[in-house]
């Protein structure tokens, strides 16, 4: 798996995404520049990492949907290309349009930073062929901006089109308002693209891929990538 | 070189009024006029205000910091510089520094402490380290006071929105509550870095003629005296000081981290130093100084935000988010390409001379002409008279009531401000990036993994106001000793600490008597302990209308494990597993959170520290957790034994049936009592001879306390069993609850 990550002036996580990437696909992506306008040559993934992307000054991700290299992604989505945008990438995503919806402030309007249980709602796709649907995972968010909403219309399609793919639950993986961290509509933590190509999540798998340091809940998403790619060659 | 005084359009008169707005005193513009053969222009006499106020000069406690002891085997770089430096091997250094933002946090609470975090990393980058974790010890009024809740939340918010956005984790700390702090909150903010031991930056320029490079963000007007206001107690109309606090802005700080690492790599910086407190004065003036030269600065060249700045201005402001360099020639294009990649501001502004004068031109005017070494490292130094504080009385345990039963005390203690859990606190702050958190918030001491290990880096910061209070040699003993217990807690051996000393007004004796009482104590500790001091800060006259906050000294530890996959934790691990207690427990109640909190006592001495007795007992300690036969470990601290035991149960959720108190005192001064050098230790059944027989031959005092249990219940003889999740609701619901409104 070929992956690249792309790296704004205040993106703050690159280099996690990165070690998990290179620790479960073998392999070092590309960091690039957000200067940059072009991708290299047979990339497979592109990642937005979390951060605060120009200081996010301005609405979250808002700048970000703006730099140079966002074109290069956008032609890279149309071409069926796979983005994942976690934490400040999913506020990104939705700022270029390439994901419906916003992040608003979290409910109880603090920045919060504890594990948290996701719902896998289903395996059927690249980034979650690692895992079972329905199966829970332990994993970190740490964001002041994570509550998910859209309007009602929207949201009805991504629930009718399976396009929800990770829900705020309790351990159990029973829905509860007290396990949802941020009070984001229908408990959404990752939603999916039309295509299914691209992934915007507010958690951060690709702190939980070692062992040594909180758990391994995370690295399914990075694994079945890897299965997904070696599986298309 | 000029004659007379240095002219500029409109240099006012230098009244004493306008030297006493400059917190200098008669004497000390005496001294100036003397050391420069005539009056200061007002850029002088700002410059001079800058440099000898008591937060960059150190004037009442530099000759008792001597005392310190600062030197050992892993020390690369003690006090002196922007940061500390020890070594853990390998070639790794670690960079760390403690600093407060007490009083800007105290008028701004969001931007003050922000600035704060900014600062201290900043110090700590400036060495040539990346940033890999923040610590904070916060202490705050009484919860009752009508400002405390909105300082609260103001600081918390203000540390997490500058750490979180910079993208380094806060993995530990403290935060305390107590009316002396009603006027004036403490936010030391502690930040770790890790440096190749082969590449450390300094301050000190060398070579005559090389170009000084202002980096990073433009100057603006913000923070304008912020380090002379930093050097005077507050009266009332505090707030009115807001224009003095800086704003603090992350992302330009993270853009500045990743410049100056990159252009480090490259080898293009001689001498770097950061513009912290009085900015651009104080990091020109310690380049020169240190290096033994002189600077020429032109402001004309600096990079500025607003139009119309005074060379004053410009001189003393402290905008965050900037550095100084010089820079080898040479490398001076490569080194601007990397600074205009980052979007980042890149200007010559000066050069180094031969002269050791520090001269500043601004519109073709010079508008000072100084005696660089007297401006810095020879600036006056004072020798305050001091009072040390009487001894208090031993309070006999004996003589202490017992209102209430053990269980029920238990459960009131861990809902009160100063024992309840801080995770609302610390959920706020980014704990995790960089995928290297070991051991999160809310133990002992943090544990950090360095690289991809296996070694770890433990970190705590520590300090007992209410001991200091009643004595601050014992007191400030007590602070070292529980940080190097802290990190023995978690398996580390402890290396090296920073001191943040937080006291009143010095110029009054009995507050100089508190801090070298302090700085005493902590020499003492740090001795025994092999615990040097090599970084750290003063902060003085935190006071309003005359009343001091208790001193605080902060102590900073580091430590390091070996492997840090071995690192204990506080949390039980199984059932049936027998509970020991290392270290002797004579009950002492004096100065306790029981005394305070169920018989509203504060009141005693201290309970005293046996330097000797902690070296000992944490040595065993750490012996047992690194073969692995310790499988949970806890310090005893502030509450005592009892608070101690329920913490281990409530991390884990198990229970724990304990046997009878000793004999020897009255049931509550044994599970309240705060006798130091004690640990709680769990172990194997079968393992619990083995370990007996090892600390008798150790000479380390050694106590079955019980078991522990599957059933989630402390159990007590003769007593309600306590169910451990009710411990844990009380535990978790105060300051949620203190937050959202709930009477303090």
């Amino acid at each position: 798996m070929k992956s690249a990550v792309i790296v704004f002036p205040g993106s703050n996580r690159e280099r996690d995404v990165a070690r998990a990437l290179q620790l479960v696909s073998g392999r070092e992506p590309a960091l690039l520049w957000h200067a940059d306008t072009a991708l290299p040559a047979g990339t497979d993934l592109v990642v937005l990492p979390g951060g605060f992307s120009y200081g996010d000054y301005l609405r979250c991700g808002a700048i970000a949907a703006h730099a140079p290299i966002m074109e290069a992604v956008r032609d890279h989505v149309r071409r069926g290309g796979l983005v994942i945008g976690i934490c400040n990438g999913f506020q990104i995503l939705c700022e270029t349009g390439l994901l419906p919806g916003v992040l608003l402030r979290n409910s109880g309007l603090r920045f919060i930073c504890r594990d948290v249980h996701l719902r896998i709602e289903r395996s059927d796709t690249p980034f979650t062929r690692g895992y079972n649907a329905g199966q829970v995972i332990r994993v970190p968010v740490a964001h002041g901006e994570g509550n998910y909403f859209a309007h009602p219309a929207t949201i009805a399609r991504l629930e009718a089109e399976g396009r929800v793919l990770f829900r705020y639950t309790a351990p159990d993986g029973a829905l509860d308002p007290r396990h949802n961290v941020n009070g984001a509509t229908n408990a959404i933590a990752g939603v999916l693209s039309e295509k299914l190509n691209v992934l915007g999540l507010m958690p951060h798998p690709e702190n939980h891929v070692d062992p040594a340091v909180g758990s391994t809940d995370g690295r399914g998403l990075f694994a079945g990538l890897v299965a997904h790619f070696a599986a298309a060659a | 070189m000029l004659v007379g005084s240095p002219v500029t359009a409109s240099t006012p008169i230098i009244t004493p009024q306008l030297i006493a707005e400059h917190g200098l005193t008669a004497d000390e513009y005496l001294r100036i006029v003397e050391l420069i053969g005539r009056d200061p222009s007002i850029t002088e006499l700002g410059i001079f205000s800058a440099m000898w106020n008591e937060h960059c000069s150190y004037k009442s406690s530099k000759v008792h910091l001597r005392t310190l002891p600062t030197t050992g085997p892993c020390v690369i770089q003690g006090p002196g510089e922007n940061a500390g430096v020890i070594s853990i091997g390998d070639n790794l250094a670690v960079v760390f520094k403690m600093e407060s933002h007490n009083h800007p946090s105290y008028i701004e609470p969001y931007q003050g402490a922000a600035t704060g975090v900014g600062g201290i990393l900043r110090d700590v980058f400036t060495m040539g380290a990346r940033p890999i974790a923040c610590l904070n010890s916060l202490r705050f009024g009484d919860p009752a006071h009508p400002r405390t809740r909105s300082l609260v939340s103001g600081v918390v918010a203000g540390i997490g929105g500058y750490g979180n956005s910079f993208g380094v984790p806060t993995v530990g700390g403290s935060v305390g509550f107590h009316t002396r702090y009603d006027g004036n909150c403490l936010v030391n903010a502690m930040a770790v870095g890790l440096a190749d031991a082969d590449r450390i930056f300094y301050a000190a320029a060398t070579g005559v003629g090389t170009p000084i490079v202002y980096l990073g963000s433009k100057t603006g007007r913000d923070g304008i005296h912020g380090a002379s206001m930093a050097s005077a107690e507050f009266g009332e109309g505090a707030e009115e000081k807001r224009p003095t606090v800086q704003v603090g802005d992350p992302f330009s700080e993270k853009l500045l981290l990743e410049a100056c690492l990159e252009i480090m790599a490259k080898d293009c910086v001689i001498a770097i130093q950061d513009m912290g407190a009085a900015g651009l004065t104080c990091s020109a003036v310690e380049m020169g100084a240190k290096g033994d030269l002189g600077v020429t600065l032109d402001l004309d060249k600096v990079p500025c935000r607003e139009a119309g700045m005074t060379a004053y201005e410009m001189m003393l402001s402290e905008s965050q988010e900037r550095m100084l360099m010089v820079l080898r020639p040479e490398k001076e294009a490569e080194a601007e390409a990397i600074f205009r990649k980052w979007g980042l501001d890149f200007a010559v502004v000066g050069e180094t001379t031969p002269g050791k004068r520090f001269i500043v031109r601004w519109r073709g005017d010079t508008v000072a002409d100084l005696p660089i070494k007297e401006l810095g490292d020879e600036a006056p130094v004072y020798h305050r008279p001091f009072v040390e504080t009487p001894p208090p009385a031993i309070v006999r345990a004996a003589d202490v009531e017992a209102p209430m039963s053990v269980g029920a005390v238990l459960e009131r203690l861990l809902g009160t401000p100063d024992l309840c859990s801080k995770r609302w606190v610390w959920e706020q702050y980014d704990h995790i990036i960089l995928g290297n958190t070991v051991q999160r918030p809310g133990g002992d001491a943090a544990v950090v993994r360095i690289n991809e290990g296996p070694k770890g880096l433990a970190m705590t910061t520590d300090v007992t106001p209410r001991y200091c209070e009643a004595d601050p040699f014992e007191g400030s003993k007590q602070a070292v000793a529980e940080a190097w217990r802290n990190l023995t807690s978690v398996g580390a051996t402890p290396l090296a600490v920073t001191d943040n000393l937080n006291f009143g007004n010095p110029e009054r004796p009995e507050i100089m008597g508190q801090l070298i009482g302090a700085i005493r104590g902590i020499a003492e500790a740090c001795q025994a302990l092999d615990f040097p001091v090599v970084s750290g800060n003063v902060s003085l006259y935190n006071e309003t209308s005359g009343r001091a906050i208790l001193p605080t000294p902060t102590i900073g530890g580091v430590g390091l494990i070996e492997n840090f996959s071995k690192s204990a934790t506080l949390a039980f691990k199984a059932p049936d597993e027998q509970i020991l207690l290392l270290g002797e427990t004579r009950g002492w109640l004096g100065q306790s959170i029981y005394l305070r909190d169920i018989c509203g006592r504060e009141e005693g001495a201290p309970p005293p520290v046996d330097l000797a007795a902690e070296r000992r007992n944490g040595d065993l300690v750490r012996a047992l957790i690194g073969e692995g036969t310790a499988t949970a470990v806890h310090d005893v601290s502030d509450g005592g034994l009892l608070v101690a035991l329920a913490e281990m149960a409530m991390a884990s959720g198990l229970g724990a049936r304990l046997y009878a108190a000793a004999m020897l005192m009255p049931e509550h001064a044994f599970w309240f009592g705060e006798d130091q050098a004690r640990y709680v230790v769990t172990v194997r059944p079968d393992r619990g001879e083995a370990v007996m027989a090892r600390a008798k031959a150790a000479g380390v005092p050694l106590r079955r306390l019980g078991q522990t249990t599957g059933n989630g219940v402390l159990t007590l003889p003769n007593a309600a069993p306590i169910p451990v999740r009710t411990l844990a609701e009380r535990f978790e619901a105060w300051l949620p609850g203190y937050m959202a409104g709930k009477a303090g």
